[in-house]
C-alpha cells in the first residue's frame, strides 16, 4: 500500500511524459492526483501496519500532513485543466510531469520514519518544484528560480549535515548506528550532546529555509510572486507543510532528548520575528502575489511560534497546519485567476475585480478573510487556540507580539486587497480572453467550502486524528 | 590506511583555499573537479575491498571528477566568460576569512566527542572548513557559475563527514542523497544556461529587479 502510494504519481509523470497533446495532459494529472487522493483516504482509514524494517510508518503526524498534502494537490490538478487551457502558447509537459513526480516525493516524506529517506525526498521536492516556478520563461521568473533554487538547495544541504551529526552522535555513543526515527527516540538518552545539539542547529536552519522562516525567507516573495497561482499554492500550502513536518520531526528528537527548551526558544523568536518582517512588508505591497508570500511568511511563523509554545498550541499547531495550506489554495488559485484577467498583479492595474470577476473576486476577498483569522472559518480556530494557549501559559509577551503582528497584517493585507475587489476596474485596463468558469472557480470554491466546513465542524476521525498527533508531541 | 587518507584531507584543504584565491573560472571548475576524484578515492582508502566499494568509487570520480565539471566548463564557454569580476568581497579578505574558518572548525571539532579511532585524523574539521568554504564563495561571488562551484564545495565537505557514516547510513540513502545533490547541480546548470541567454551574462547582481522599493 505504501509502496501505491508513491508509485502511483510517478506513473502519472511518466504517461504524462509520452502524451504529446498539451490539451489532455491537464487530465491525466487530475485523475492520477484524484486516484492519490482515494488511496490516502483509503491509507488514512485502514492504516498498515509499520513496515518490519521501520522504515516506513504513517503515524498521526504524517497522516495529517499527507491529507492536507493530497487534498491540496488534487483541487490544484483539477485547477490546471481550466488554467492550461489559457497557457496553450507554451508545453506544458514539464508542468505536469513536475507536479507528480513533487506529489510522490511529498508522499514519501509523511510516511517514511527513516530521517535521511526523508531528506532525499525533501530534497527532491524542492528540485521538482524549480523548473515550474521558471513556467513563464521570462527574466523576472529565471530571478526566482535562480533564488529558490540556490538558498534551498543550500538550506537542505545544511540540514543534512545535521543529519550527519545525528547519525556520528549514535556511533559515539555505541549505540546501534541508525537514522531510524524510532531507534533515535528510543537511544535519546545515551546519545552524544554534543552532537546532538550542533545537529538540531544545522536542523532548524536547513528546514527552516525550507520553510521559509525569516531571516531565511528571501526566496519566497519572488518564487511565489513569479510562479504561476497554481505553484504558488503547491509550494505555499504543500511544501511548506512537509518542511514543517521535519522540523517536527526534530522537535520529537528533541522532546526525547529533554533538550527542547533551546530548541522551543529558538522557534518562538524566529517565529515572532517571520510575523514581524510579515507585517513590515505587508503594508503597501503593490504586488498581491508578493503579498500572499508574506502571508505565507507570517503563517510558517505562526506554526513555528505554536510548536515552541508547546502544550495546547501544539493542536492548534497541526489543524493550522492544514487549514492554512486549504486556504493558501483558495488565494492562491483566485489571485491566478485575477492575474490571467487582468494580466497583470500590481494593485496599480486590478481594481474592482468584483465586478469584473465576481466569483474569483468573491473567492480572494473570501480567502482573505479566512487566512486573517476571522470566524467562521478554520484558521480562527486554529489561530484562536495557539493564542490563548500563549495567555493561558503566562508567556505574555509572545502573546503580545503574536496579536500585535496579526493586526498589523491585516490591516496591510486589508489596505491590498480591499482596493483591489472594491470600486469600478480601470478604464483603460487590458482586454484579455479569461471569463470565470466551472474549472477554474469550482476547486477554489471546493477548499472555501472545506475551510468553512472545519471552522464551524471538526469531524470526529480529523478530531481523533489531531488528538493522537499532538499526543505524540506532549512533553513528559 | 587512515593517515594516507589524512593527507589527502591536506590536499583538499589546500584545493579549498584555491577556489577561494583564483578569478579564472576555468581553474577554479579543475580545483573542484580534482576535489571530486581525491573524494572518490577516500572511500577505497578507509574499507577493505570489495565489488560495491569499487562501484562507489568509480561512481563518484565519474560524476564529481568529470560530469559535473564539464557541465559547467561548457556553460562558461557558452557564455564567453573567463574570470569572476569584482566579487562582492575580495580574493584577499575571502582568503583571510577561509584561514580562519579553518582554523575555527579545528576548535570546533577539537571540542566535540570524537570515537577513539577518529580522534587523531582530520576528517570533521576538513568537512566542516570545506563547508565553510563553500559557503563564502557562494555568499561573495557574483557570477553563477561561482556560485554553483561554491555549491559543490559545500557539497564536498558533507561528502567528507559521510565518510564518518559508513555504517550508519543505508547505500540507497548515500546514493539517494548524491542523486539529488547530482540532479541539484544540473537544474542550476540548466538554469544558468538560461541566465546567459536572458541577460547575456551571467552575473547575478543583474539579478536585481525582484525586490521590495
Amino acid at each position: 500500500m505504501f509502496a501505491a502510494l508513491i508509485i502511483l504519481p510517478l506513473v502519472g509523470a511518466a504517461v504524462n511524459w509520452l502524451i504529446p497533446n498539451d490539451r489532455l495532459r491537464p487530465k491525466i494529472l487530475a485523475l492520477f492526483a484524484f486516484a492519490h487522493l482515494a488511496l490516502t483516504i483509503q491509507l488514512l482509514s485502514f492504516t498498515p501496519p509499520e513496515s518490519p524494517d521501520g522504515w516506513f510508518n504513517l503515524d498521526p503526524l504524517g497522516k495529517i500532513v499527507l491529507l492536507s498534502t493530497s487534498i491540496l494537490f488534487f483541487t490544484c490538478a483539477l485547477y490546471s485543466i481550466g488554467y492550461l487551457y489559457y497557457r496553450l502558447e507554451r508545453s506544458n509537459r514539464v508542468l505536469c510531469v513536475g507536479i507528480l513526480v513533487c506529489l510522490s516525493a511529498a508522499s514519501l516524506v509523511t510516511i517514511t520514519h527513516h530521517l535521511g529517506l526523508m531528506w532525499v525526498a525533501l530534497e527532491t521536492t524542492t528540485i521538482s518544484m524549480a523548473p515550474l516556478i521558471y513556467f513563464n520563461r521570462n527574466a523576472h521568473s529565471i530571478e526566482a528560480t535562480w533564488k529558490y533554487l540556490l538558498i534551498c538547495s543550500v538550506g537542505v544541504a545544511l540540514a543534512l549535515i545535521g543529519l550527519y551529526f545525528l547519525a556520528y552522535s549514535t556511533i559515539v555513543a555505541r549505540v546501534e548506528p541508525s537514522l531510524l526515527l524510532d531507534d533515535l527516540i528510543r537511544d535519546a538518552g545515551k546519545l552524544s550532546s554534543g552532537w546532538v545539539h550542533a545537529a538540531f542547529v544545522f536542523l532548524l536552519v536547513g528546514f527552516g529555509t525550507k520553510m521559509g522562516l525569516a531571516p531565511l525567507h528571501t526566496w519566497k516573495p519572488d518564487a511565489y510572486g513569479e510562479a504561476p497561482g497554481l505553484v504558488g499554492a503547491l509550494l505555499s500550502g504543500g511544501l511548506v507543510n512537509l518542511a514543517f513536518l521535519a522540523l517536527v520531526r526534530v522537535y520529537q528528537l528533541c522532546l526525547a532528548t529533554k533538550e527542547i527548551d533551546f530548541f522551543q526558544n529558538a522557534l518562538i523568536v524566529m517565529g515572532l520575528f517571520s510575523m514581524i518582517v510579515a507585517a513590515i512588508f505587508m503594508a503597501r505591497q503593490p504586488d498581491f502575489k508578493r503579498m500572499l508570500a508574506y502571508s505565507s511568511v507570517e503563517h510558517v511563523g505562526i506554526m513555528a511560534v505554536a510548536l515552541g509554545l508547546g502544550g495546547r498550541a501544539i493542536f492548534g499547531v497541526l489543524f493550522h497546519a492544514l487549514a492554512n495550506s486549504l486556504t493558501k489554495g483558495v488565494l492562491f488559485l483566485s489571485s491566478g485567476n485575477i492575474h490571467r484577467s487582468y494580466n497583470s498583479k500590481s494593485t496599480d492595474h486590478v481594481r474592482g475585480a468584483l465586478r469584473r470577476l465576481p466569483w474569483s473576486g468573491g473567492l480572494f476577498l473570501a480567502g482573505f478573510i479566512a487566512i486573517s483569522g476571522s470566524p467562521p472559518f478554520a484558521p480562527f480556530i486554529s489561530e484562536f487556540t495557539i493564542v490563548s494557549s500563549a495567555f493561558i501559559q503566562g508567556r505574555m509577551l509572545v502573546g503580545a507580539i503574536f496579536l500585535i503582528s496579526l493586526t498589523v497584517i491585516f490591516i496591510g493585507m486589508a489596505l491590498t486587497v480591499l482596493p483591489m475587489v472594491m470600486g469600478e476596474a480601470p478604464a483603460e485596463s487590458e482586454k484579455t480572453d479569461y471569463r470565470d468558469s466551472i474549472w477554474t472557480v469550482g476547486p477554489p470554491l471546493f477548499l472555501l467550502l472545506l475551510i468553512f466546513l472545519l471552522g464551524i465542524w471538526i469531524p470526529e476521525p480529523l478530531m481523533t486524528l489531531l488528538r493522537d498527533a499532538s499526543a505524540l508531541l506532549e512533553e513528559r | 590506511m587512515f593517515s594516507l587518507a589524512d593527507q589527502l584531507l591536506v590536499l583538499v584543504l589546500l584545493i579549498n583555499f584555491i577556489s577561494l584565491g583564483t578569478s579564472r573560472l576555468i581553474f577554479s571548475i579543475r580545483a573542484v573537479a580534482v576535489q571530486g576524484v581525491i573524494l572518490g578515492i577516500l572511500p577505497g582508502l578507509m574499507h577493505p575491498f570489495s565489488w560495491h566499494l569499487v562501484g562507489i568509487t568509480i561512481v563518484i570520480i565519474a560524476v564529481k571528477g568529470f560530469v559535473i565539471p564539464m557541465l559547467l566548463s561548457r556553460a562558461v564557454r557558452s557564455a564567453e566568460i573567463k574570470r569572476e569580476f569584482e566579487p562582492f568581497l575580495g580574493y584577499v579578505p575571502t582568503l583571510l576569512l577561509g584561514a580562519i574558518f579553518a582554523a575555527l572548525s579545528f576548535g570546533f571539532a577539537g571540542k566535540l566527542p570524537m570515537l577513539p579511532e577518529h580522534q587523531y585524523y582530520m576528517f570533521v574539521p576538513a568537512s566542516i572548513a570545506t563547508l565553510m568554504t563553500g559557503f563564502l564563495v557562494l555568499t561573495t561571488r557574483r557570477k553563477a557559475i561561482s556560485q554553483v562551484i561554491g555549491y559543490l564545495v559545500m557539497e564536498n565537505g558533507i561528502f567528507i563527514f559521510g565518510l564518518l557514516l559508513a555504517d550508519a547510513m543505508p547505500i540507497m540513502v548515500e546514493a539517494g542523497a548524491l542523486l539529488d545533490l547530482l540532479v541539484g547541480t544540473f537544474v542550476m546548470g540548466i538554469v544558468m544556461n538560461q541566465i546567459s541567454r536572458e541577460f547575456s551574462s551571467l552575473d547575478t547582481s543583474l539579478l536585481t529587479s525582484l525586490k521590495e522599493e
